[in-house]
């Protein structure tokens, strides 16, 4: 649980050091024990995490376990809105979506910002600073408007298929977000262009700290690009790999934003995610518990993968 | 410094929390909504506004866009120069965002006074069915609100006081205008193809292939939404499928059936348009505002869609519109999908109904039906084809015809909580080829008859 990460506390070590000199107040107990007292200390932060995390966690549990429209009194079903949303295909592809969207949002965008990133480093070239500016720039602008911006790109008569036409492949164009085949596709390509800015500058920051040398070595042994992008550039980047893995994986399972303005779940629920469902379901069509079990599970399989991402720097310590 | 997570105590004191907000929430969740208050009765009622002292009206409507907020504004106004002690606190939002917050401001504490709520089941249903919404009988009976209205208009807003039968019982909600699916069509491209608006299925069918024929878009629409398909697909159905089970499908009756032969041939018709290319390419893909501006440019010789357009439309074609009610089909009787405007209705926890309901009688009187009309909007009742111009000529007269000839019937999408959002998604994938007619009317009749089933 990210709760158990977040709260911490200083270890016996510090404690010890604050005892030395009063030896008479020591009490007993195994060495690197911190006193009791300690968890005194916690507690501010505690209650502030009961409130605003703990307690509508468990409160949303809680709501699960019933068929409520948000208006009158639920009624218990017990575990049936998990068994509903686990079974039925149509509760279920979200799911499905969503992991196609990790492709788009994250793993396509950190491969290549891995590869712009060593490219830059690698090279002196010119205008960096312009280049490195211009890949983050879609980070700053707001989903709303990149969403709105890309519907238009992607509309039928849109810039894209206009540039299509323009060299003759009037058989490709056609209505992006309006094809089942390839709505989802899209939008994840917009997830592709906005996560790339975002991996290109971490992985910029971190081979900044890698010795020149080691790359003046690799390059004596007679490693080539990829090899010493491989080699050198990738161990070295296992911290802003998981810190990149991270977010933009994140973004991608709980996408709304792009989803909600550019297709509504649609054409004929192609692109439902998980977190859209949420809110059509419980703000939408009076069913509080199914929408508060998809929330759930979307949260658990969110943080599932953040612990198994957040292994990769661990390695590296041990 | 070093750190080391707390695994124990964390989990010792969520525990702990578990247990507590457990035993605090013993009841199930929306215990604590809406009771079934009395409901006032005829003799209860004081008509008086003048002397029930100060009050301050909070209402929430959607009536934002161009006429419509002109007739509210001009309505209220005159409703708080007659009763100077009411003070009417006015909350607009658009359709979509009142849809969106209603829900929860109609729950919170201290909701508004009236709003109004989309007819359906997801919405007045279900605030009927957690008793937050207030009879209107007794006030229908004192105002003569049964006379002023047709019952088919009525039954639009009513339901069973559990929110369980649509279209009949209590009366929950007024509205001020009607609404109805017809066809828009472009004057000047009708009259250059040499077609007189179609009255029948075969004429509109012929109309649309020489529209294709001489290069003309037939349909226009835009479908990104989802909803937008459900119009015309309505008018399909229409052609094929008698106005009572029609009826009986809209309004969510068990024992109605998506499969009939009738459905299926409905179903047919529109996929056959689809696939004859009479609509607008990749409609899917086009946004609904686009497809009727492009319409009003000059793009399509039809457009299905419902009264509400009107104003946009006259407002960019001028004279070059014009408004027919959709063809009579094989079903040999005109079925006319529509119903009212979104009705406004009083909260049950309003602590002045009384004077709500004299606001509610004021907005739908014979003089508010003339303010309406003024603003170009379309008079429920009393509509006055004579002393209207333009296209609300043929609007109103079409509308009371409509309800002359008991041809009115519901949205489809009213059936059933999320039917709208259903039957919008499968018609994206029947138009996209990904299903058959057969598997679409088996999804739409499973989800129909599972919600039939347990709205017992």
């Amino acid at each position: 649980m990210t709760s158990e990460e977040t709260v911490a506390v200083p270890t016996g070590d510090r404690v010890r050091d604050t005892r030395s000199g009063r030896g008479a107040r020591r009490r007993p107990g195994p060495p690197g024990e911190p006193r009791r007292v300690a968890y005194l200390y916690l507690l501010p932060g505690f209650v502030v995490l009961t409130l605003f995390l703990l307690a509508p966690l468990v409160y949303a549990a809680w709501l699960s376990l019933f068929a409520w429209d948000g208006l009158s009194p639920g009624t218990w079903v017990g575990l049936q809105n998990y068994v509903d949303v686990l079974t039925d295909p149509t509760l279920r592809a979200p799911f499905g979506h969503a992991l196609v969207l990790v492709v788009f949002f994250s793993f396509i965008p950190v491969v290549l910002g891995l590869f712009a990133a060593s490219l830059l480093t690698r090279s002196t070239v010119r205008g960096r600073g312009i280049f490195q500016a211009v890949v983050f720039v879609p980070q700053v602008i707001a989903l709303t408007v990149v969403a709105v911006a890309w519907k238009r790109i992607l509309a039928p008569d849109g810039p894209l298929n206009d540039a299509l036409r323009a060299i003759g492949l009037d058989g490709i164009a056609r209505g992006w977000l309006g094809d089942p085949s390839t709505a989802l596709v899209a939008i994840g390509l917009v997830g592709t262009w906005l996560g790339t800015g975002l991996c290109t500058v971490l992985f910029l920051a971190g081979l900044s700290r890698v010795d020149r040398a080691i790359y003046d070595a690799a390059r004596l042994d007679g490693a080539g690009f990829f090899r010493e992008t491989l080699a050198v550039s990738l161990p070295s980047l296992r911290n802003e790999l998981a810190v990149a893995l991270t977010l933009t994986m994140v973004a991608a399972l709980r996408t709304f934003d792009l989803v909600y303005l550019m297709t509504s779940g649609g054409p004929g629920g192609a692109t439902a995610v998980p977190a859209y469902e949420v809110y059509m379901k419980s703000m939408r069509q009076g069913d509080v518990g199914t929408g508060v079990t998809i929330a759930l599970l979307l949260a658990a399989f969110i943080m599932v993968l953040t612990v198994l991402v957040n292994r990769i720097p661990e390695r590296e310590d041990r | 410094m070093t750190v080391r997570a707390v695994k124990k105590p964390v989990l010792a004191v969520a525990v702990a929390a578990v247990s507590a907000v457990l035993a605090l929430s013993a009841c199930t969740p929306g215990g604590g909504g809406g009771d079934d208050g009395e409901d006032a009765k005829p003799e209860d009622i004081s008509t008086d506004v003048a002397s029930m002292g100060d009050i301050t009206l909070d209402v929430w409507d959607q009536e934002v866009r161009g006429g419509q907020a002109k007739q509210i504004e001009a309505l209220n106004a005159a409703f708080e120069a007659k009763y100077p002690n009411v003070t009417i606190k006015r909350t607009s939002k658009s359709f979509d965002d009142l849809q969106k917050t209603v829900r929860l401001a109609i729950t919170n504490d201290d909701p508004p006074d009236v709003v109004q709520v989309n007819n359906g089941r997801a919405d007045m249903g279900q605030f009927v069915a957690a008793g937050l919404l207030r009879s209107l009988d007794g006030y229908a009976e004192v105002y003569g609100w049964d006379e002023r209205f047709p019952e088919s208009v009525r039954s639009t807003a009513s339901y069973s006081d559990d929110g369980k039968t649509f279209g009949e019982g209590t009366l929950y909600g007024m509205a001020q205008v009607g609404e109805m699916v017809g066809l828009w069509y472009d004057k000047q491209k009708l009259g250059s193809l040499g077609i007189e608006p179609p009255q029948t299925l075969e004429e509109m069918e012929s109309a649309m292939k020489a529209a294709k024929a001489a290069g003309e878009l037939p349909v226009q629409l835009g479908n990104a939404e989802a909803w937008p398909a459900i119009h015309d697909f309505g008018v399909a159905m229409n052609q094929y499928v008698p106005r009572d089970d029609t009826r009986a499908l809209g309004y969510g009756r068990k024992g109605a059936s998506w499969t009939s032969d009738e459905n299926v041939q409905g179903a047919d018709l529109f996929k056959s348009w689809v696939d004859e290319g009479y609509l607008t390419p990749d409609f899917n893909a086009v946004p609904n505002d686009t497809a009727w501006r492009d319409f009003a440019k000059g793009q399509g010789v039809f457009m299905i869609g419902g009264t509400w357009y009107q104003a946009d439309l006259e407002a960019a074609m001028g004279d070059d519109l014009g408004f027919a009610l959709p063809p009579v089909g094989p079903v040999g009787e005109p079925a006319v999908t529509g119903g009212t405007g979104l009705p406004f209705a009083i909260t049950e926890a309003s602590e002045h109904a009384d004077a709500a309901a004299a606001y509610l009688d004021f907005l739908t009187n014979a003089d508010a039906m003339k303010v309406i009309q003024e603003n170009g909007g379309l008079p429920v009742i009393d509509g006055d084809a004579a002393s209207a111009t333009g296209v609300g000529k043929e609007v109103i007269t079409a509308w009371n015809k409509v309800t002359e000839e008991d041809a009115l019937v519901p949205y489809l999408d009213w059936a059933t909580p999320d039917m709208s959002d259903l039957l919008g998604q499968q018609l994206q994938k029947l138009s996209a080829g990904t299903i058959d007619t057969a598997a679409f009317l088996d999804t739409l009749e499973k989800s129909y008859t599972d919600f039939t089933d347990q709205n017992e």
